[in-house]
C-alpha cells in the first residue's frame, strides 16, 4: 500500500522537473510526450484522390504501353511433342511406350520460324502438371552433400532415394533423381545448329551449391531407374542439366532452360527438331512442349503484366473522372 | 520532557465530545482467549526467548513481488500458456521437429521465444520495480528496545513480534502494535489511517492504564509481559486480547489499544509499542487482496477474433487435407502404376502414402494447421501489451492532467483498460472529494432582507463563460475571477458593505450584529489557539460549520475559547466601537439531528443577563417557526434562499429570540428530565421538549455556504453530457446535499421535472415506531413501487413534450429498488431520466447500483470516487477512477487509473480516451489483416502444391514476418496515432459517440479489414504468378524458380502492409516514417544479407537478391504493380467514404482542412448539425433558460411524494 504513494511521488517529480525545463532537447522530448510532434496529416480530399487516381494512371499507361511492347517484340515457337511422338500403335498406352526400354524413342519434328529471331534464341522445354513443388519432392535433396559428396552421410532428407545396393547414392534424393532426359538437337535444312549448352543454370549453383570436386556416384544404380543419369566423371558443379533441373520450379507448369542457339533465324526458316523422347510424363497426364524464344529486357513472352499495367492505369483515369464529375455534380 | 509536558496541558477535543470507548467486558475477552483462532501469544520486550522462537511467527519483512528466482519460470510460462493462442503456437514449435513440419524448428521456435522473451521481460521490469519499493519499506528505520533502556534504530524487516518499539511523531507504523504508552500522561495518541480506509480525521488510541506509566526508556529495562490474542486476520476493527502483567493479571485489549502498520502517529511526540503482528502477519497485508483484474470489452473480441481465425484456419486446412488426401490417393491408379513417379509414392512415409490416403491426410491436416499458423498472428498480444503501456506512459506524462498544486500527475495503474476509456457510457461518481473538494466556502449571505456576498460560484463562472463566448471553451480557471479569491479556508465571501467592520453603517446593523453573533456562538466547534500565531483555528464536527465560524471571525466576531460552560467571543462593541471579549454561558445545546434539520443553543449573555435562543437550520423547518412579528423580512429571505439554492448552495436560515426567566426554567426542567429517560423513546420525548422551545423566533437571514466544487467539474460535466456520456451521481450524502449538488453542477436545473424517491415518509416512521419490521419494509417497498410505477409514466409523459426528467433516490429506497423483482422496472426508470442522484447509499449500494447498470446496459461504466467508500465502486466498474486527493490512497490504490482533479476526466476519456480506442482498435485490425494478407498467399501457393504442404516461403521469412517487417509500423500505428488532435477531440466532443457504439471495432469493421485482407493476397498472388509464370523474367533466358517466386510474393507483401498502414494512418510524424518506411528497407537489407549467408544457412535464399531479383526489371515491375493495384481497392473504397459518407471524425478532418477549424460560426454549425440536444450540464441549461426567458417562467418541479 505504502509503495504506491512513493511511485505516485517519484513519478510526479519527473514531470516536475520536466515542467522546470524546457527547453532546446527537452522542448522535443516535450513535444513527445505530450503528443505534438509535427506531423503530416493528410486528408483525401477530393482534389487529392482525383491528382492521384491521375497520376497513377498517367504512370501506369505508359509503363505498360513500354511493357506490352516489350513482350510482343519476343517471338516464341512453342511446340508439344508429347503426344505426337508417341508411335500410333502405342497412342493407347503411352506409359508402356515410354516404360518400355526396348522401344526407341527417336522423334523428329519440324517447326517454321515466322518472324526473325535474333539471337541468342532460348530453348526451353515445358512440362506440365509436374509438381516439382511437392513438399516431398522440394525437402527430398541434401545441399550439403551436393557441396561435399561422399564427405557427408546425414541425406536421411534425402530418402528414398539415399542409398541403392547399400551404397549411398550422390547426389540423392528425389530431384536429382527425377532428372529430365529429354535431348533435342536442331538443324536447318541440311546445316547442324550448334547449341549452346553452358551457362544454363545459375552462377551461384555453381560456385557455391554445388561441390566442384563432387562427382556422381551410384546413381541411377537402382531397381526402378527415375530419369536421367549422369556421367560418373564430371564434377556436379558442371552438370548444369542437373543444376537448372534441382532449382525447383514454383508452379506445376514451368520451363526449364535447355540452352542457346546462338545464331538469327530467319523468317520462313524451318528447324528440324530430332528429340529423344526418354522422360515419362503419361503416367501422370503431363504435357512436354519445346520453346524456342527470344527475350527482351523483361525476359520472354508475357503480355500479362503490360495489359495489367495498362487497365489500372486506364481504371485509374476513370476512377478520377467519376470521382470529378461527382465533385462537379454534388459539391461539398 | 518540557516538550512532554507542555503537551499534556493542552485540551483535547475528547474532553468536549465524550468519546465512549466499546470495551467488551473483560470477562466475555478473557473466555476467547487461548481457544481456537486466539492462540497468538507474543512475549513482550523478549523477542528472543525461547517460546518465542518455538512459535516461529512471520518476521516483518514484506514482499508484494509476484515471482521470486525460482518460481518466476514456471510461474511466468504458466501465466503465458494460458492464452489460448500461446498454446497453440507452442504446440507448433513442438510438432515443428517432427516430420510433419512444413518448415525447420528453429524459424518455428524463435518467433514464439522472442514474443514469450518480451512478455516475460515486462515481468520482470514489473517485478523488480515491486521489489525496489519492497526494498526501501523493508530498510525504513525505527527505534527498538535493545535491552537496558536503550533503544537503537533497526530495519523495519529486522523487527521480531514482541519487540518494542518507539515511534515518533510523524512515523508510520512498522507492524501492528499494542500501544502501551506515550508522550501524553493519559496513553492516549492520535493515528492517522488514510493508508488504511482513506479517512483523514484522526482516530483516537489508548493504552491500559496499568502500563500508561511507561513513559521514559528506562521503564523498559525490566518490563516483561505476555499478550495472548487472536490469530492473524484481515478485519480492521476488531482485535481481541490480554495483556498478562505485574502479578500475573490478565487485562482485556481492543481495538483501542491497536495500532496498525501503515498508519501514521500524529500530534503525539511519541510512543511506546509492543510487535504482535508483524509482516505477512499484519492487518493491513491480511487484507490487501489482489485487485480483481479487469479486461477490456476490445480484448474480449479479441479473442474472440482470434477464436474466429483459428476457426477458419481449420476450415481451410480440412479443406486442404480433403484435397490433399485425393490428390495422394491418386498417385497410385488401382492397377498399381504409380502416376506422379517422380515422388515415388509406391516407397514412402506415411506422411504421403497413397494406399493409406487417409491416414495421410490427417497428418497433413497438423501440417496445415502449423502451415496456416500465420494466419493468427502472434505477436499480437505482446505488441498490445507493449502498446498499452507505452500509451499509458503518455497519460502519466500529459501536463494537462498534471495537478501542479499537489505535484499529482495522472497515473495509469492497469494498463490494459486504456482503450476502454474511449467507450464509457455512464459515469458513476462520488460526490464529496470527487466533485466537491469537501471544503466548505462561506460566500453569501442574506441579513435582513439584504443579500450581501458578491463571491461567484463555479457554475455562475461556467455561465457567464458560457454567455460572453457562446462557442470558445475556455479551460483552467479565469484568474480575473480568482484574483480577489480570499486565502481564508471556508471563506469566499466579498463584500464591501459589511468586511472590515462596516456593517456598523448599514440600516439594520443591529440585526446585522445578532446575525454575526448567532453565527459565531451557535455551533459545537472547538477553537484552537496556535502558540506562535495569534490566529485562531477551529476543529468541527462538519466542514460547513467550520465554515460558519470562519466566517464570523473574519466578519469581526472572533470565537475564541470554549469551556465546558461557556463560549468566549470577541466582537465589536456598537456603543463604545471597541472590540470587547464577551463570555456566554453556554446553557443548553439542542443538538442537530437529521430528523429536526436545525440546530440551537440557549445562552446567557454574561454583561446583561439575557437569555437567548440562538437557531439555525434548513429552510423547511424554520420558516414555520417564526413568531408572527418575526417575519418582517420573510419574503425576501425566502426569494434569496431559493436563488442561492439554485446555485447550488447549501442554505441555512438564521433565528433567535430572547427566553423569558421562567420559561427558561420550565424547558430546563423538562428538558433535563427528558434527558435521564432510560427508554427506548427517550429520544423522542427530547426532540418534543426541544421542539416546544424552539418556536415564536425572529427572523435574522439566511447564510449560504458553497460546498466548493472542484476546479472546472461544470465545464467538465457539461462536455461529458456533450459527449453523451452519462453521469450518475452516487453519494452518502443527505438528499438535500446531494440536490444543491445536482444543481451547482447543472444536472439538475430550474425547469427539470424531478422524480424524488423518498423513504423518509411519515408513514414509515410511524411504522417504525410501531416496531414491526417486516411491515415496516413491506410497506417501505410497496411504497418504493409505487413512486417508481409513478415515475415512469410521469417519463412517458415528459417524452412527450421532451422535458428532461432527473432522478432522485435515496439510499433506503435504492435498496429496496434493487431487489430482484423491482430492479427491473427501477432501471427502466433510471436510464429514461437525464440525470440520476442517488443520495445516502451505502458503499455496498454504491457498488450495486454500479453492477446493475454494468449488467443492464451492457455498456462500459465507469466509476469514480476518492475515499474507502467508493473502493467497491471502483472494483465493480469497467473502469474505477480514483481521485488522489485529500482523502487517502485507498480508493487510488484500488482504482485502474488515478487523477488527481475531476476535470481531468474529460481529457483522459475525450482525449486519451478516444485515442487509445482508435489506436487499438485500429491496430487489432490492422493485426488482422496483415496477418490474413500473409496467410492467405500461403494457402494459395499450398492449393499450387497440390496441397502437400509446401509454404511459399523461406522458413525464416516466414519467420520474420511477425516479430520484424511489420511490426514496429504497427506499434508506431498503436502509440502514436491521432485521427484528430487534443484540440479538436476537446472542441467536437461528440467524436467520442464513435467509441460509445463502438464503431471502430464493429464486427463489420473487422471483417472489412478481414475481406481487404483477402483481395490484397488475391491480389498479389494471382499478379505475381501470372506475371512470371513459365517464360523468362529476364534478359539472359532464366526462368523463375521456387525460391525466386517466393523472394517477389514476399517483397509484394512487405510492400503491401506497410503501405496499407501508411494509407490507413491520418498521422505522420518522423517515427512513423522510420518504422514504415523502416520495414521495408528492412526486408531488402536481410534479404540481401541473408543471401550472403552460406547456403547451407540460407538455402533457397542464397543470393536470390543480388543475383536473380534485383537486376531483373520484370521483379522491380511486378513489385510496384502488385503493391499498386492491390491498394487500389482499399483506397477506392476509403475515397468514397470519406467523400461520400464520412464519419464523424472524418467531418472533422474536413473542418481542419478547410481551415475552418478556428471559425467559431463554423464549428458551431458542424456542431450543430450533429449534435444531439444534450440533457444536462450548464449548456443545457443555458439552451433552458435562454428558452424560459421566451416563456413565462413556470415550476415544473414535480415532487412525488
Amino acid at each position: 500500500m505504502m509503495s504506491g504513494v512513493r511511485e505516485m511521488t517519484s513519478g510526479s517529480q519527473a514531470v516536475a522537473s520536466q515542467i522546470r525545463r524546457r527547453r532546446g532537447c527537452e522542448r522535443a522530448l516535450n513535444q513527445f510526450t505530450q503528443q505534438n510532434l509535427p506531423a503530416c496529416k493528410p486528408v483525401l480530399t477530393p482534389a487529392s484522390v482525383i491528382t492521384i487516381f491521375l497520376m497513377l494512371g498517367m504512370t501506369f499507361i505508359p509503363i505498360g504501353i513500354i511493357a506490352l511492347r516489350a513482350s510482343q517484340k519476343v517471338n516464341e515457337i512453342v511446340e508439344r511433342y508429347d503426344a505426337d511422338c508417341v508411335p500410333p500403335e502405342y497412342r493407347n498406352n503411352k506409359v508402356a511406350y515410354i516404360q518400355d526400354s526396348s522401344i526407341p524413342k527417336k522423334c523428329s519434328r519440324t517447326v517454321k520460324v515466322e518472324k526473325l529471331m535474333k539471337a541468342p534464341v532460348f530453348i526451353y522445354y515445358q512440362l506440365d502438371n509436374y509438381y516439382q513443388n511437392h513438399r516431398r519432392y522440394v525437402k527430398s535433396r541434401s545441399d550439403n552433400q551436393l557441396l561435399q559428396g561422399l564427405n557427408y552421410s546425414k541425406t536421411s532428407s534425402c530418402k528414398p532415394e539415399e542409398s541403392s545396393n547399400g551404397l549411398p547414392v550422390v547426389p540423392c534424393g528425389l530431384i536429382a533423381w527425377s532428372l529430365f532426359n529429354d535431348s533435342y538437337t536442331f538443324s536447318r535444312g541440311m546445316e547442324l545448329l550448334q547449341v549452346n549448352r553452358k551457362d544454363i543454370s545459375w552462377k551461384s549453383d555453381r560456385d557455391h551449391k554445388f561441390g566442384k570436386e563432387v562427382y556422381p556416384f551410384n546413381f541411377q544404380n537402382g531397381s526402378f531407374i527415375g530419369g536421367g543419369t549422369l556421367d560418373p566423371n564430371i564434377p556436379l558443379s558442371n552438370q548444369e542439366d542437373l543444376l537448372v533441373w534441382m532449382r525447383t520450379a514454383a508452379l506445376p507448369t514451368f520451363r526449364k532452360l535447355y540452352g542457346r542457339i546462338e545464331e538469327d533465324l530467319h523468317p520462313g526458316d524451318l528447324i528440324e527438331i530430332d528429340l529423344v523422347n526418354n522422360y515419362n510424363t503419361y503416367s501422370f497426364g503431363g504435357k512436354k512442349k519445346l520453346v524456342l524464344s527470344t527475350t527482351s529486357w523483361l525476359g520472354g513472352k508475357n503480355d500479362f503484366l503490360g495489359a495489367a499495367y495498362i487497365f489500372v492505369g486506364c481504371s485509374s483515369i476513370f476512377m478520377a473522372l467519376v470521382f470529378l464529375l461527382l465533385h462537379l455534380k454534388n459539391p461539398r | 520532557m518540557a516538550n512532554g509536558d507542555r503537551q499534556r496541558r493542552r485540551s483535547h477535543p475528547s474532553s468536549v465530545h465524550s468519546l465512549s470507548f466499546g470495551r467488551q467486558s473483560s470477562e466475555e475477552v478473557l473466555s476467547l482467549i487461548g481457544g481456537p483462532g486466539f492462540s497468538r501469544l507474543v512475549f513482550c520486550n523478549d523477542p528472543h526467548c525461547l517460546q518465542a522462537s518455538i512459535l516461529k511467527y512471520a518476521g516483518n519483512h514484506v514482499s508484494s513481488t509476484k515471482y521470486n528466482i525460482a518460481t518466476f519460470l514456471p510461474k511466468s510460462l504458466f501465466e503465458q500458456f494460458r492464452r489460448v493462442a500461446n498454446v497453440y503456437f507452442l504446440l507448433c514449435a513442438l510438432l515443428s521437429f517432427t516430420p510433419l513440419s512444413p518448415y525447420s524448428a528453429l524459424s518455428n521456435v524463435l518467433p514464439l521465444v522472442v514474443v514469450i522473451g518480451v512478455t516475460m521481460g515486462k515481468e520482470i521490469l514489473e517485478d523488480w520495480r515491486r521489489q525496489m519499493q519492497d526494498i526501501e519499506v523493508n530498510n525504513r528505520l525505527v527505534k527498538v528496545h535493545r535491552g537496558g533502556g536503550v533503544f537503537d534504530n533497526i530495519k523495519w524487516k529486522d523487527l521480531k513480534v514482541g519487540a518494542v518499539v518507539k515511534v515518533d511523531k510523524d512515523e508510520y507504523f512498522p507492524a501492528d502494535l499494542i500501544l502501551l504508552s506515550s508522550s501524553y500522561d493519559e496513553a492516549i495518541c492520535y493515528v492517522e489511517t488514510m493508508n488504511l480506509d482513506g479517512e483523514t480525521n484522526l482516530k483516537m488510541k489508548q493504552a491500559l492504564d496499568v502500563t500508561s506509566k511507561l513513559q521514559e526508556d528506562l521503564d523498559f529495562n525490566d518490563f516483561k509481559a505476555v499478550i495472548r490474542c487472536e490469530d492473524p486476520n484481515a478485519n480492521l476493527y476488531s482485535f481481541v486480547g490480554s495483556l498478562e502483567f505485574e502479578n500475573e493479571q490478565h487485562h482485556p485489549l481492543g481495538p483501542q489499544q491497536l495500532l496498525l502498520r501503515d498508519s501514521k502517529l500524529r500530534n503525539t511526540d511519541y510512543i511506546y509499542g509492543v510487535v504482535i503482528f508483524a509482516g505477512q502477519d499484519t492487518k493491513v497485508v491480511q487484507n490487501s487482496t489482489a485487485p480483481p483484474s479487469k479486461r477490456s470489452k476490445i480484448e474480449r473480441r479479441t479473442d474472440k477474433l482470434v477464436y474466429l481465425l483459428f476457426a477458419g484456419l481449420v476450415l481451410i486446412s480440412f479443406i486442404g487435407s480433403v484435397f490433399f488426401g485425393l490428390w495422394t490417393s491418386d498417385d497410385i491408379t488401382e492397377d498399381g502404376s504409380m502416376t506422379r513417379w517422380y515422388l515415388r509414392p509406391d516407397n514412402t512415409e506415411i506422411y504421403y502414402n497413397p494406399r493409406k490416403a487417409s491416414i495421410a491426410a490427417i497428418l497433413h491436416f497438423l501440417t496445415a494447421l502449423m502451415l496456416y499458423s500465420y494466419f493468427i498472428p502472434i505477436s499480437l498480444y505482446v505488441s498490445i501489451e507493449i502498446v498499452k503501456v507505452l500509451q499509458s506512459i503518455f497519460i502519466n506524462q500529459d501536463l494537462n492532467m498534471y495537478y501542479e498544486e499537489g505535484d499529482k500527475p495522472a497515473r495509469a495503474r492497469t494498463s490494459n483498460l486504456n482503450e476502454e476509456l474511449g467507450q464509457v457510457e455512464t459515469i458513476l461518481s462520488d460526490k464529496t472529494g470527487t466533485l466537491t473538494c469537501n471544503s466548505m466556502e462561506f460566500i453569501k449571505c442574506s441579513i435582513a432582507g439584504t443579500a450581501y456576498g458578491i463571491g461567484v460560484t463555479e457554475v455562475e463562472r461556467a455561465l457567464t463563460r458560457r454567455k460572453r463566448l457562446p462557442d470558445e471553451e475556455v479551460h483552467g480557471d479565469d484568474t480575473s475571477d480568482n484574483a480577489h479569491k480570499a486565502s481564508v479556508k471556508g471563506f469566499n465571501f466579498f463584500d464591501e458593505r459589511i468586511m472590515n467592520g462596516e456593517w456598523i453603517n448599514q440600516p439594520h446593523r443591529d440585526v446585522i450584529q445578532s446575525f454575526l453573533r448567532l453565527m459565531a456562538v451557535c455551533h459545537t466547534a472547538i477553537p484552537e489557539v496556535a502558540e506562535d500565531r495569534r490566529e485562531v483555528t477551529y476543529e468541527a464536527e462538519s466542514p460547513d460549520e467550520a465554515a460558519f465560524v470562519v466566517a464570523a471571525r473574519e466578519l469581526g466576531f472572533e470565537f475564541f475559547d470554549r469551556t465546558q460552560g461557556s463560549v468566549s467571543i470577541r466582537e465589536l462593541d456598537l456603543v463604545s466601537g471597541k472590540r470587547v471579549e464577551r463570555n456566554y454561558k453556554l446553557l443548553n445545546v439542542l443538538e442537530f439531528s437529521s430528523s429536526r434539520k436545525r440546530m440551537s443553543v440557549i445562552v446567557r449573555d454574561e454583561d446583561d443577563g439575557k437569555l437567548l435562543l440562538l437557531s439555525k437550520g434548513a429552510d423547511s423547518v424554520m420558516f414555520g417557526r417564526l413568531s408572527e412579528d418575526g417575519r418582517e423580512f420573510e419574503a425576501r429571505t425566502k426569494e434569496h434562499v431559493g436563488e442561492y439554492a439554485d446555485e447550488g448552495l447549501r442554505t441555512m436560515v438564521l433565528a433567535y429570540r430572547e427566553l423569558g426567566e421562567d420559561e427558561y426554567r420550565e424547558f430546563d426542567e423538562a428538558f433535563r428530565a427528558a434527558k435521564n429517560i432510560v427508554s427506548a423513546d427517550r429520544d423522542e420525548m427530547v426532540e418534543e421538549v426541544e421542539d416546544r422551545i424552539e418556536k415564536n423566533l425572529i427572523l435574522l437571514g439566511a447564510t449560504a455556504v458553497e460546498d466548493k466544487l472542484q476546479n472546472g467539474v461544470p465545464d467538465c460535466i457539461d462536455k461529458l453530457a456533450q459527449a453523451g456520456i452519462k453521469l450518475w451521481v452516487l453519494t452518502g450524502d443527505k438528499m438535500e446535499t446531494a440536490i444543491n449538488i445536482g444543481y451547482a453542477c447543472s444536472l439538475l436545473r430550474q425547469g427539470m421535472k424531478q422524480i424524488i424517491i423518498s423513504s423518509e415518509t411519515p408513514e414509515r416512521v410511524a411504522l417504525l415506531k410501531a416496531g414491526d419490521d417486516l411491515a415496516v419494509s413491506a410497506a417501505a417497498k410497496a411504497n418504493v413501487v409505487d413512486q417508481i410505477n409513478r415515475g415512469k409514466t410521469l417519463i412517458k409523459e415528459s417524452r412527450e413534450s421532451s422535458d428532461a426528467v432527473a432522478l432522485v433516490i435515496d439510499g433506503t429506497s435504492l435498496a429496496f429498488a434493487l431487489e430482484d423483482d423491482v430492479k427491473d422496472a427501477f432501471f427502466e426508470l433510471a436510464i429514461g431520466c437525464a440525470s440520476v442522484i442517488c443520495c445516502r447509499s451505502s458503499p455496498k449500494q454504491k457498488a450495486l447500483v454500479t453492477r446493475l447498470v454494468k449488467i443492464r446496459t451492457g455498456g462500459t461504466t465507469l466509476a469514480i470516487g476518492d475515499g474507502a467508500n467508493d473502493v467497491g465502486m471502483l472494483q465493480e466498474a469497467d473502469i474505477g477512477i480514483g481521485i488522489s486527493g485529500l482523502e487517502g490512497m485507498q480508493a487510488v490504490m484500488s482504482s485502474d487509473i488515478a487523477i488527481a482533479q475531476f476535470r481531468f476526466l474529460e481529457r483522459l476519456l475525450l482525449v486519451h480516451g478516444h485515442w487509445c480506442y482508435r489506436r487499438i482498435s485500429s491496430m487489432i485490425c490492422y493485426f488482422f489483416y496483415k496477418n490474413i494478407v500473409f496467410g492467405f498467399t500461403l494457402f494459395y501457393f499450398e492449393a499450387y502444391t497440390s496441397f502437400s504442404g509446401e509454404a511459399a516461403y523461406n522458413d525464416w521469412y516466414l519467420a520474420l514476418y511477425n516479430v520484424f517487417f511489420t511490426s514496429l509500423p504497427v506499434i508506431a500505428l498503436g502509440v502514436f496515432d491521432q485521427d484528430v488532435s487534443a484540440v479538436l477531440c476537446l472542441r467536437f466532443p461528440l467524436l467520442y459517440q464513435e467509441g460509445i457504439h463502438n464503431l471502430l471495432f464493429s464486427w463489420k469493421r473487422i471483417l472489412g479489414w478481414a475481406f481487404n485482407g483477402t483481395v490484397s493476397a488475391t491480389c498479389i498472388f494471382f499478379f505475381c504468378i501470372r506475371a512470371v509464370e513459365a517464360q523468362a523474367f529476364r534478359k539472359g533466358g532464366e526462368v523463375v524458380g521456387y525460391e525466386i517466386l517466393g523472394a517477389t510474393m514476399y517483397t509484394c507483401v512487405v510492400w503491401v502492409v506497410n503501405c496499407q498502414i501508411a494509407l490507413s494512418i491520418s498521422y505522420f510524424t518522423y517515427i512513423q516514417h522510420l518504422f514504415i518506411w523502416g520495414g521495408i528497407v528492412l526486408w531488402y537489407v536481410f534479404v540481401l544479407a541473408y543471401g550472403y549467408l552460406d547456403p547451407y544457412i540460407s538455402t533457397t535464399a542464397y543470393m536470390v537478391f543480388v543475383e536473380a531479383c534485383a537486376p531483373a526489371l520484370s521483379f522491380w515491375l511486378v513489385t510496384l504493380f502488385a503493391v499498386i493495384s492491390s491498394l487500389v481497392p482499399y483506397f477506392t473504397y476509403s475515397a468514397i467514404q470519406i467523400r461520400f459518407f464520412p464519419l464523424y471524425h472524418q467531418m472533422i478532418h474536413w473542418v481542419r482542412n478547410d481551415g475552418q477549424a478556428n471559425d467559431p460560426e463554423f464549428c458551431r454549425l458542424v456542431k450543430q448539425r450533429s449534435l444531439q440536444p444534450t440533457t444536462v450540464g450548464y449548456s443545457a441549461r443555458f439552451e433552458a433558460s435562454s428558452k424560459r426567458l421566451d416563456k413565462k417562467p413556470e415550476q415544473a418541479t414535480t415532487n412525488i411524494e
